[in-house]
């Protein structure tokens, strides 16, 4: 008799076992939870940013192994993303921005999520490597990488310049895009790299000085949580008086035009301004912050939209043409 | 012992029944996965007419 119960208790706690271990319920995860794994938002900045690297490079490029390139690329950083997701899944639940996503709400189990990841970024590199070049194909490999193990795992819960050096894996696409197109990496592609780089602190931390809270409860050592509110808000200004100098940097080294040098230096001179207000701002005032962490967003659209018209866009239509 | 391992047998022999909601995932997580294999197999198609013969040719 006691052996039937324990039987009976058995197959319950097959049906209520944690998720990791795959014996729950079977899952009721559709096509969109699977496509909001992947950060589509976060995708489309990838993909932009990689199409400026390749439209820019030199040489010739048949526009196949182009569209292959950008959506090994497209792919590769949705396994970065999903492996994020899954290796996340306990602190987004804590957080107000994050617990829409597929894991805490229970529609993909973080084992899932990760194999999901896996899957994708064996693919992703496989393909790049056979259909373009192996070098790209390491670069996208090291990017995922990157910010699977490096940012997510390593620095994300341990250091408040997670997001200063975990940058590095959102800046190398348009490195990837070049290496894709020529099959090496030269000074512009850097350059495209470094203004990213100095990009991702002042847009993050200006999200994370209006989402402290959220940061706080999910323990994540978010520089205005660690550090303070002020030190945080200096340290924006900071990387905005490097970035703006980086971005007028492709049109004082001649690698493009003089609508790019306009605009950066016109974006560039905004985004001075609301750093400099953001640094004058105190809580529990957020407007600045918000409206910077706005800006930003189109500050690295314009720039790099601007070059893609300058630069790339006679040769990408060539290219078609061709 | 004998009456309780022949119970769990009889439920085993049911198996997992999904309820129309979970079948309706399956299937389109199955087709999904479909389209993403023929996706790949034609772009390899494509890119394999594209190279030619220098398909195998993969500069570093």
């Amino acid at each position: 008799m006691s052996l039937v119960s324990e039987g009976a208790d058995f197959r319950g706690a097959l049906v209520a076992a944690p998720a990791g271990l795959g014996l729950a319920e079977p899952s009721l995860a559709d096509v969109r939870d699977y496509i909001a794994l992947m950060k589509p938002r976060v995708m489309s900045l990838v993909v932009f940013t990689a199409l400026v690297g390749l439209a820019i490079a030199p040489g010739s490029l048949h526009p196949m192994t182009g569209f292959t390139a950008l959506l090994c690329i497209a792919v590769g950083a949705g396994a970065a993303g999903a492996l994020n997701m899954g290796y996340d899944g306990d602190i987004d639940a804590l957080m107000t921005r994050t617990a829409r996503r597929p894991v805490p709400r229970g529609r993909i189990k973080r084992g899932e999520a990760i194999a999901f990841g896996m899957t994708l970024a064996a693919f992703s590199v496989a393909t790049l490597g056979l259909l373009v070049n192996a070098f790209a194909a390491a670069l996208l490999a090291f990017t995922i990488f990157f910010y699977a193990v490096v940012y997510t795992v390593w620095l994300k819960r341990s250091t408040p310049q997670n997001i200063v050096i975990g940058g590095a894996a959102g800046a190398f696409p348009p490195m990837i895009g070049w290496a894709a197109a020529t099959g090496s990496l030269s000074l512009e592609p850097m350059l495209l790299f470094l203004i990213i780089f100095f990009w991702t602190p002042p847009h993050f931390w200006a999200l994370a000085l209006y989402r402290a809270d959220d940061y706080a409860r999910a323990g994540i050592p978010m520089l205005p949580v660690v550090a303070g509110d002020a030190s945080a808000r200096q340290q924006i200004l900071r990387y905005t008086l490097i970035l703006v100098p980086l971005g007028v940097a492709p049109w004082a080294l001649g690698f493009a035009g003089p609508l790019y040098g306009l605009t950066a230096a016109g974006a560039g001179a905004i985004m001075v301004v609301l750093a400099w207000q953001v640094f004058c701002e105190r809580r529990p005032a957020e407007r600045a912050s918000k409206r910077l962490f706005a800006f930003s967003i189109l500050y690295l659209f314009l720039l790099f939209a601007v070059l893609l018209i300058e630069r790339g866009w006679g040769g990408l239509l060539a290219r078609l043409v061709v | 012992m004998t009456v309780g391992i022949a119970m769990n047998d009889k439920q085993d022999d049911d198996g997992v029944v999904l309820t129309e909601a979970q079948k309706r995932a399956r299937r389109s997580r199955s087709i999904a996965i479909a389209l993403a294999l023929a996706a790949l197999v034609i772009l390899f198609y494509i890119m394999t007419l594209v190279k030619g013969p220098g398909v195998l040719v993969r500069p570093i």
